[in-house]
């Protein structure tokens, strides 16, 4: 029985070290002025505009992945194709790739001086790179394997016989679709789009190298958490971060709602 | 099997995902890997051994090797005790595993430098030297092999550990030589996933590495510092040797995850 006590000792110390106590830290940090002065520094100007950046990225990123992971998912479970193996292979792609070559990637496709499309797009008065829509391709690529993924594991365990009834019955794909295939899946995609909100959210490296830094202007709340601790304003930096980490813990809180509902079906 | 679809359905769907994901993530990695072999072989080659770029990547692979293994041992353990121990709060600990993942990685970087920087409130500092990069590491990839190994300890029949108890046999052998074995796969899937994600790592590294070229500077700040000095083959080259290597670590996961369903089956 002792054994049973010292795993978890170890267990609960080492998890106390690495999560618990520094994240308990930012807190103590972000407040030990007063809660008014912590809340003074994420409602200035900058702060406000990094947050409502962020809300952006989050608002275009997440129904647009949310789509295509639908699709995606539907594709690679329900049809056969040529190329159906290296699309379900694709998908994943993104879990494998640093967030800054994603940045890299953007620049040298919309870089506006050298890259493949981008000194077009600029002639015509479009700037990706250095802006907000460079931000959200940037955003959309990091967080897009996530709804794709939660899906395809619930379409092949609800199987076919509902979707094959209701065809028999009369009713057209996009009838079958949203009355019977989506209300079936409906919990794997609310658990996947919570995974996307978290990762579009807390977006950094790709979204630092396409955004150029502009502080008022193409500053996310991260770009935002880190340009105050560069700055030496420590209470914006860690008053900036307990917003962040609190929509962490919000995020936490959903995955554990949904999960159970998921398993349910 | 029956379509559920309509044909026109079908190919549109497809069409859409295909397309989708080709123009957010496939051309622009397209890019890269052709910006990287730009000035011919010889000119990548001399990009990935300069000095500087030999010893971020070594700083890298050395630092995820490290971050693996600890997983590998101390993320089973964690899963060991959340599925075979009871104790008060279980449920929150069980959640807060998935918190690195939810928290942005610059508030990651942030907490860790609060705790283990030069404020430390314990006096340990080990900010600007490379011990910081394999505990930011640590920090990121912690959810991988617990959530690996879970739900496959979850499923395991306690039956054979308690004939092999009461045949005499230690708490240690019947771990070694039962629990164990069931375990390896999800062990090597969740270390998988930890190594490909450690090696690209950008945003928890930014502020407690300090970036010091040639001691601290991952391969992904490398990168970065490429991009930002103007020179994109350099970037692009070690983004590619980056992409390889989560590749080809991705595709020994792979193998052994269809090993492991097959031993399920």
């Amino acid at each position: 029985m002792k054994s049973k006590y010292a795993l978890r000792f170890v267990a609960l110390g080492y998890l106390a070290l690495l999560l618990g106590i520094p994240v308990a830290l930012v807190f103590i940090n972000a407040f030990q002025d007063g809660i008014g002065t912590a809340w003074n520094a994420v409602t200035t100007p900058e702060a406000q505009h990094a947050f409502w950046l962020t809300f952006i990225m989050v608002a275009v990123a997440v129904p647009l992945n949310t789509v295509f992971g639908v699709l995606c998912a539907l594709a690679v479970v329900r049809q056969r194709f040529r190329g159906r193996a290296l699309l379900n292979a694709m998908v994943d792609l993104p879990f494998a790739v640093s967030p800054v070559v994603v940045g890299l990637a953007l620049l040298l496709v919309y870089g506006r001086r050298d890259g493949w499309i981008g000194p077009w797009l600029s002639e015509h008065g479009v700037q990706i790179i250095f802006s907000t829509p460079g931000m959200i391709l940037a955003t959309i690529f990091v967080s897009l394997p996530f709804v794709v993924r939660e899906v395809i594991p619930v379409l092949r365990e609800i199987g076919t016989e509902q979707e094959q009834a209701a065809a028999t019955l009369g009713a057209n794909g996009l009838q079958t679709f949203f009355r019977v295939t989506l209300p079936a899946i409906r919990w794997g995609v609310a658990y996947g789009v919570v995974l996307t909100i978290a990762r579009a959210l807390g977006e950094f490296g790709a979204v630092s190298v396409v955004s150029g830094k502009l502080s008022g202007r193409t500053e996310t709340a991260t770009l935002y958490v880190e340009s105050r601790f560069q700055r030496f304003d420590e209470t914006g930096a860690y008053a900036a971060s307990v917003v962040l980490a609190l929509l962490a813990f919000a995020t936490l809180l959903a995955m554990n709602l949904i999960k159970p509902k998921e398993a349910q079906g | 099997m029956s379509r559920a679809f309509p044909i026109s359905g079908d190919v549109l769907g497809r069409g859409v995902a295909m397309s989708y994901l080709s123009i957010v993530a496939l051309i622009p990695l397209a890019a890269v890997v052709l910006k990287s072999v730009d000035g011919g072989a010889d000119t990548f080659w001399s990009a990935v051994t300069t000095e500087q770029a030999v010893a971020a990547l070594k700083v890298t692979l050395i630092a995820s090797l490290i971050v693996v293994l600890v997983n590998a041992v101390l993320g089973t353990l964690i899963a060991w005790v959340l599925v075979r121990d009871e104790f008060p709060g279980k449920s929150i600990v069980n959640s807060l595993i998935d918190l690195p993942f939810a928290l942005p990685t610059i508030v990651a970087g942030l907490t860790l430098l609060l705790f283990y920087g030069p404020e430390s409130p314990v006096g340990v500092n080990v900010a600007f030297t490379r011990a910081s990069i394999v505990l930011a590491l640590l920090f990121v990839t912690l959810p991988f092999v617990v959530r690996a190994v879970q739900p496959v300890l979850l499923e395991l029949d306690t039956e054979m550990e308690q004939a092999a108890e009461s045949l005499g046999a230690s708490k240690g052998t019947v771990f070694r030589r039962i629990v164990l074995p069931n375990l390896t796969p999800a062990i090597i899937a969740g270390a998988g996933l930890a190594f490909a994600r450690a090696i690209g790592e950008f945003g928890s590294l930014v502020l407690i590495t300090g970036n010091i070229p040639f001691k601290t500077q991952a391969a992904s700040v490398f990168i970065y510092a490429q991009v930002e000095s103007d020179n994109p083959i350099g970037a692009a080259a070690v983004s590619v040797v980056l992409l390889l290597a989560a590749l080809v670590v991705l595709l020994i996961f792979g193998w052994f995850s269809k090993r492991a369903l097959r031993h399920e089956e």
